[in-house]
């Protein structure tokens, strides 16, 4: 567990502490949560049933991603929060708060001193390390959903290792696009067994799924799923030996930092519709400022 | 130079003190009291505790107030609370034989012991816009209506059932699975699917229901009973070994009979479909009922006519309203990276398309 430090967000009011369990959950559930993440971390990549809580929150807006980072918040944690890689958006702000007010524990927006990270839709630049979990909000867990849309035959098509659908679809894109044209959520194959959705990522952050120091978890309340990529885990992205995988970011540098490296976001800058492009990980950039 | 918007932390609380002003209008009114909203507004108060699985006037109220009328925000408010609730164990199923009944139909017999009770009923109103309402209401001096049949009203389903003309359901000794605890898995026994429809969207159910009616999935129903009124609710104390009663609840039940010409599993006989719901809530027990019979195709061996009724996975995926106007909803979240990532692919791809052209 790492050193829990001072930081801007957290304050202090106890009154609101008393009402809820720590981290709401009560201890039960979170033992059942528990009991799930660790059937994941021993299957990397297959989908564990659970019975997701209504949580306070709608689900769509990280349910799965806070029932997890409930279960595994100790007094001791240090939380960062992000959505879309930034620590200030609105969904980021109120998960954020739920925590401060439900579990009291230090909040940090820097990526290398916080113990436990919530994310939708990224990973950080800065390299994880171990004893790091990075705990990712999923909408929909099934890789293999808009090919064939029933649970059951998904299940199926799981435990018998039937990927080929999904070789298919990717090929179709190529002949008719050139191209895979999945640009995020893109599927991978974790440990040559399951396919998985690392959820709606960009592909550009797909290379850091493999070989991780940090332990990622991925909740998916709505749906009822956890699922996991434990530590130094071997991830692929599906691809063919004469189309190979490649991570795409905007061809330009950030206007703030300057990085070249980094996921962008692109930005509107006047009426005109001129664009400008900013670190999509503002951590990172203000690190680096 | 643009720099990206900061402040989300401000924005959000200025965002929620106007809300919490909005919602309490204008403050030369009255303040809603939560018993004006249980005693006027009694419908609305029974679909959220339907559809929220918790069986309490005055919590449903409050999230009424609360959500500014929003029935499904409500239920959210609810279901949300409900969750956080220790539970102790699960009450004995409920005896609706033993119904203290306000209201009591059926369509299927004329007249039948312990007869027709209308009850508190809008049907045969005339939807006239009443101007009268517009003034403060006189106050009706009508005498306390009594519910006189306090005796057991006899079931419709046994006449039937004494001839052997209805499918006999029998009672299981299975204790039955909790939705709220264990993960929904397919496919779902008929006790976990009227779990689930009970607690299902009403606009969902009785939109499912009408397609039965319209032919996907037809399945010929008479509302055999309807009955609403007050039950008793027991739990056991095991420690103890005895069996106590901790309320009672209304609700609104719907059996119906449903033509069925046999299959090679069954022989021809009337089938039932079954709706259940707290409160007073006939739209949804009556949709409940025809939605249960549609999915029962597979047990009674009937054809799969491939409609959406009739689908488990369909309808049980999709009934819950919580879920769903979360999920259709979150798509007003930032989504700035995944587009980010659709812009460069569609300009790489049209980059392509422009160069194979020349």
């Amino acid at each position: 567990m790492l050193k829990s430090q001072k930081n801007k967000y957290t304050k202090e009011d106890p009154l609101e502490h008393d009402e809820y369990n720590f981290a709401y959950l009560d201890e039960q559930t979170k033992r059942m949560i528990r009991r799930a993440i660790l059937k994941a971390i021993a299957i990397p990549g297959y989908q564990v049933p659970f019975s997701s809580r209504e949580m306070p929150m709608p689900y769509g807006w990280g349910t799965g991603g806070v029932q997890v980072t409930a279960s595994c918040l100790c007094p001791t944690d240090t939380l960062k929060v992000i959505d879309q890689g930034a620590d200030d958006t609105t969904n980021a702000v109120s998960i954020r708060k739920f925590f401060e007010k439900t579990a009291n524990i230090n909040t940090t927006d820097d990526t290398n001193s916080a113990s436990i990270i919530q994310t939708r839709h990224r990973i950080p630049e800065e390299p994880l390390k171990e004893g790091q979990i990075l705990i990712y909000q999923v909408p929909i867990p099934e890789p293999l959903r808009f090919l064939e849309p029933r649970e059951t035959e998904t299940r199926i098509m799981h435990a018998l290792e039937e990927y080929g659908l999904m070789h298919v679809k990717l090929y179709e894109d190529i002949t008719k696009h050139g191209h895979i044209s999945t640009a995020y959520a893109y599927p991978i194959k974790v440990e040559e067994r399951y396919v998985m959705d690392p959820s709606p990522i960009p592909k550009f952050d797909n290379p850091k799924l493999h070989n991780n120091e940090a332990l990622q978890l991925f909740g998916a309340g709505r749906e009822q799923r956890i699922y996991a990529i434990p530590p130094y885990t071997k991830v692929i992205s599906l691809d063919f030996e004469d189309y190979p995988f490649e991570p795409m970011k905007a061809e330009a540098i950030c206007s703030i930092c300057g990085s070249n490296s980094s996921y962008l976001d692109e930005i509107i800058i006047n009426d005109k519709g001129d664009k400008s492009y900013i670190c999509s990980d503002t951590n990172y950039c203000e690190k680096r400022k | 130079m643009y720099v990206a918007v900061k402040g989300g932390e401000k924005a959000i609380e200025n965002a929620h003190r106007w809300l919490s002003e909005k919602r309490r209008g204008n403050t030369d009114l009255k303040s809603i009291e939560l018993k004006q909203i249980s005693e006027q507004l009694f419908l609305s108060v029974s679909r959220v505790m339907a559809e929220g699985s918790l069986y309490d006037k005055e919590l449903a109220s409050l999230a009424i107030k609360q959500s500014s009328g929003d029935l499904i925000e409500a239920i959210f408010l609810l279901r949300a609370y409900r969750t956080t609730l220790p539970r102790f164990g699960y009450s004995k199923g409920i005896e609706t034989d033993n119904m203290i009944c306000s209201r009591r139909i059926s369509a299927t017999y004329k007249d039948l012991p312990g007869g027709q009770i209308l009850g508190p009923t809008y049907d045969y109103t005339h939807r006239l816009l009443d101007f009268k309402l517009i003034a403060e209401e006189e106050v009706h001096n009508s005498k306390e209506v009594e519910i006189d049949n306090i005796e057991k009203l006899s079931r419709v389903s046994e006449y039937l059932n004494k001839d052997d003309l209805i499918k006999r359901e029998n009672n299981t000794s299975k204790q039955p699975k909790d939705l709220t605890r264990e993960p929904l898995e397919l496919p779902a026994d008929r006790s976990l699917r009227l779990q689930s429809l009970t607690r299902s969207d009403e606009g969902f159910l009785l939109g499912m229901a009408y397609s039965t009616q319209r032919g996907y999935g037809r399945n010929h129903p008479f509302v055999g009973e309807l009955r609403i009124g007050i039950v008793d609710v027991f739990f056991e104390i095991s420690e103890l070994g005895i069996e106590i009663e901790i309320g009672e609840i209304e609700i609104t039940e719907c059996e119906t009979v449903n033509q069925f010409m046999g299959s090679k599993k069954e022989p021809p006989q009337f089938t039932r479909g079954y709706g259940l719901v707290f409160g007073q809530s006939e739209r949804k027990a009556i949709s409940m009922a025809l939605v249960d019979r549609a999915l029962q195709w597979k047990e009674l061996g009937e054809e799969n006519q491939n409609a959406p009724a009739q689908d488990e996975e369909f309808v049980l995926y999709h009934g819950d309203n919580i879920q769903a106007t979360g999920f259709v909803e979150h798509i007003k979240l930032p989504h700035y990276v995944d587009f980010q990532s659709e812009l460069e692919l569609i300009r790489k791809i049209r980059k392509d398309a422009q160069k194979s052209e020349k």
